[in-house]
């Protein structure tokens, strides 16, 4: 077990820099999640504390060593990789207990090592099989399996469900998470995904460009976003972003909708400000959660419903913006029916509309 | 007049059957057939006399031909082997450079761009025991000071001829085992680095059963190219001395051509014909099961 910290840790590939200098602290056996869209880095990220990257400024501690100058061998970490990476040529039994042999253990401790990690993934009818002869989700297994038979003191997993259908990625999630709650050991999971961070996550990352955004609990992230990258980013479907201006105690949108500016925010009239809500908060009413203190309401047509079962997303125009809403207890909408929706503000962000960034006090 | 209809297809086909017939077929059955008569070049009316199967009899008994059968295997076995490690180091080292490795690459066909007639005249010079490269060479560095007969004596000759088949051969190695380095996928190998491999054991774990493939295809090209050696060995030392580097081939050249004996050369063509389909299919198992173990199609 150990903890991972990152200091100013840059990346460059030649002249181009794709990590500016990102600092992160992971305490001994958390769960953090690194999160963000494709080309933000965060492989390059993962790849230089697993040392299969040079680390081209800073440092990355894995326990209390610097491990800089160290190859991945000497890190004790261990790694699942995207395309799982298996060695074809070796069974599946080989590929748990290759690691024990380049280490030189005895064969009856590989083989108690090898047991107990088919164990718990339920590999043991599949040990003499080849990789080939696998599904996808087996494969995926037994990347898994070769990373745990070695007590690394940090696991490091490269969008390891990216690969598996969605039934199979609901299902290995729930795996790795048990897996985590069963080895307590230190891992650092790269996914794209905002819900496998979500779920799987002590704590999340949110990367963009080769910066992190935003550190914090699954919640925190999602109630309290930093800028409007992180709070579309994060929830599905992404948080409704519309541009206005502070009058007074009121935003004004195009078209001369007037919406109460949200409690919690540090506004000056006359700001260019933009207005978050996400779907959950703005519902039609009586298909909606009770009223909370601070509520608005405004009238929109449907123009597009999303029938989910428990619940239809309705896609509607405000102030010329497409928004999406939520309607509880769905019964059947017309497109172009006009319906008045309540806002509750509370649950509402400001962010400054030049920089994103949120004025949140 | 009622005229001869042959079917489409077989009209189709008769140029394509014709020519194979005059470059494959008859050649092919007028040399099996030659090989049992007793058909001489001088005497073209001998192509009649039917003698059975005693040309193959008396191959098969005869010591200068198993001489000539097991350097030849000699050849192969040393030739190849070297040829495949002296390749595998070279295609090794320029997977590893990062700039001009086009160049690099084109260098190393160059080897095989020259007739391996040139070769052998080349080698010749070189190993001369008077005015050849090697010995003038040790003799002013002043390790030697006497001629070494390199094409004279029988093992040094040998060394000679290796030597020359080495050089000209090894780029086939390096070439097909380069193309596997290039296909091997770097998921593995980083998947190696993480399980605590070092270079070497990466290189013996990982590396080298993805290589196989591709080795065995290299061997099994020039397993049939060094069983029908001659050319090199003929200008280099044209067998000698006193038959110590005779071959199968310039054994049945000189059979044939010199003393005119086709049926009894013929015969012992086919025996021979026998040692590189043996080589071939041995090593075309080989690769299938090693594609088989990287869990690649049967
Ligand atoms: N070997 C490389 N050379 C140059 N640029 C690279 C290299 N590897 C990755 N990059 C760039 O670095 C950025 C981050 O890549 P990566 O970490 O793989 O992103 P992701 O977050 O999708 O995992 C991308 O813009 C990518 O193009
Ligand atoms: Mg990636």
């Amino acid at each position: 077990m150990a903890q991972v910290h990152l200091r100013d840790v840059v990346k460059k590939y030649g002249p181009l820099e794709v990590v500016h200098s990102i600092n992160l602290d992971i305490a001994d056996g958390e769960f953090v999640v690194l999160v963000g869209p494709s080309g933000c880095g965060k492989s390059t990220t993962l790849r230089m504390v697993a040392g299969l990257e040079g680390i081209s400024g800073g440092e990355v501690h894995i326990g209390n060593r610097v491990v800089n100058d160290l190859p991945p061998r000497e890190r004790n970490i261990s790694m699942v990789f995207q395309n799982y990476a298996l060695y074809p040529h070796m069974t599946v039994r080989e590929n748990l207990g290759f690691s024990l042999k380049i280490a030189k253990q005895s064969q009856a401790d590989i083989d108690k090592a090898v047991d107990v990690a088919a164990e718990i993934l339920s590999l043991t009818p599949l040990l003499d099989r080849k990789p080939g002869a696998l599904s996808g989700g087996q494969r995926q297994r037994v990347a898994m399996g070769r990373a745990i038979v070695r007590h690394p003191e940090v696991f490091l997993f490269d969008e390891p469900l990216s690969n598996l259908d969605a039934k199979l990625r609901t299902q290995m999630r729930v795996e790795i998470k048990k897996l985590h709650q069963k080895l307590k050991s230190t891992i650092i999971y790269v996914t794209h995904d905002q819900v496998e961070a979500m779920t799987l996550a002590d704590r999340i990352v949110i990367m963009r460009d080769g910066h992190i955004e935003q550190v914090g609990t699954p919640l925190d992230v999602f109630e309290n976003p930093v800028n409007t990258f992180v709070g579309t980013f994060i929830g599905s479907p992404p948080m409704n972003l519309l541009d206005g201006v502070v009058k007074g105690f009121e935003l004004e949108f195009a078209g001369g909708t007037r919406l109460p500016v949200p409690p919690g925010y540090a506004t000056q009239d006359g700001q260019a400000v933009t207005f978050g809500v996400r779907a959950d908060n703005i519902m039609p009413v009586g298909h909606a959660l009770p009223r909370g203190e601070h509520m608005a309401e405004v009238e929109m047509a449907v123009d597009l419903t999303e029938p989910l079962g428990t619940e239809t997303l309705l896609f509607a125009t405000l102030a010329g913006t497409e928004v999406q809403a939520k309607m509880l207890n769905p019964r059947p909408v017309q497109s172009g029916e006009r319906m008045t929706f309540q806002i509750m503000l509370d649950k509402c962000h400001l962010f400054d509309a030049e920089t994103g960034a949120t004025l949140r006090t | 007049m009622n005229r001869l209809k042959l079917p489409p297809w077989l009209v189709l086909l008769l140029p394509a059957i014709i020519i194979l017939s005059a470059v494959v077929l008859i050649p092919l059955v007028l040399s099996l057939y030659s090989s049992f008569t007793s058909y001489r070049l001088t005497r073209p009316d001998s192509i009649f006399n039917w003698v059975g199967f005693f040309n193959y009899e008396k191959a098969l008994t005869d010591v200068k031909f198993w001489a000539a059968f097991g350097r030849t295997v000699l050849l192969l076995t040393v030739a190849l082997n070297l040829e495949m490690l002296l390749g595998l180091g070279l295609a090794l080292m320029v997977s590893k450079v990062t700039q001009g490795q086009r160049l690099l690459r084109t260098m190393m066909m160059f080897p095989m761009m020259f007739s391996p007639i040139l070769v052998g005249f080349q080698f010749k010079f070189i190993f001369n025991d008077n005015v050849g490269l090697v010995n003038n060479a040790l003799q002013s560095l002043g390790l030697t000071d006497r001629a070494i007969p390199w094409l004279v004596d029988g093992h040094l000759a040998m060394f000679s001829i290796i030597f020359a088949e080495i050089w000209t051969a090894t780029s086939v190695f390096g070439i097909l085992i380069l193309a596997g380095l290039y296909a091997i996928p770097r998921d593995p190998l980083e998947a190696a680095k993480v399980d605590g491999c070092t270079a070497w054991q990466s290189f013996r774990y990982v590396t080298l059963p993805f290589l196989m493939p591709f080795i065995y295809i290299a061997m099994a090209i020039r397993s049939l190219d060094v069983a029908r050696a001659y050319d090199i060995v003929q200008i280099m030392t044209n067998g000698g001395p006193a038959r110590r580097t005779e071959l199968l081939w310039t054994l049945i050249g000189r059979t044939g051509y010199v003393d005119a004996r086709m049926g009894y050369a013929n015969a012992m063509g086919y025996i021979s014909i026998f040692l590189a389909i043996f080589f071939t299919i041995y090593f075309f198992k080989k690769l299938t099961q090693s594609r088989k173990e990287l869990g690649m199609g049967a």
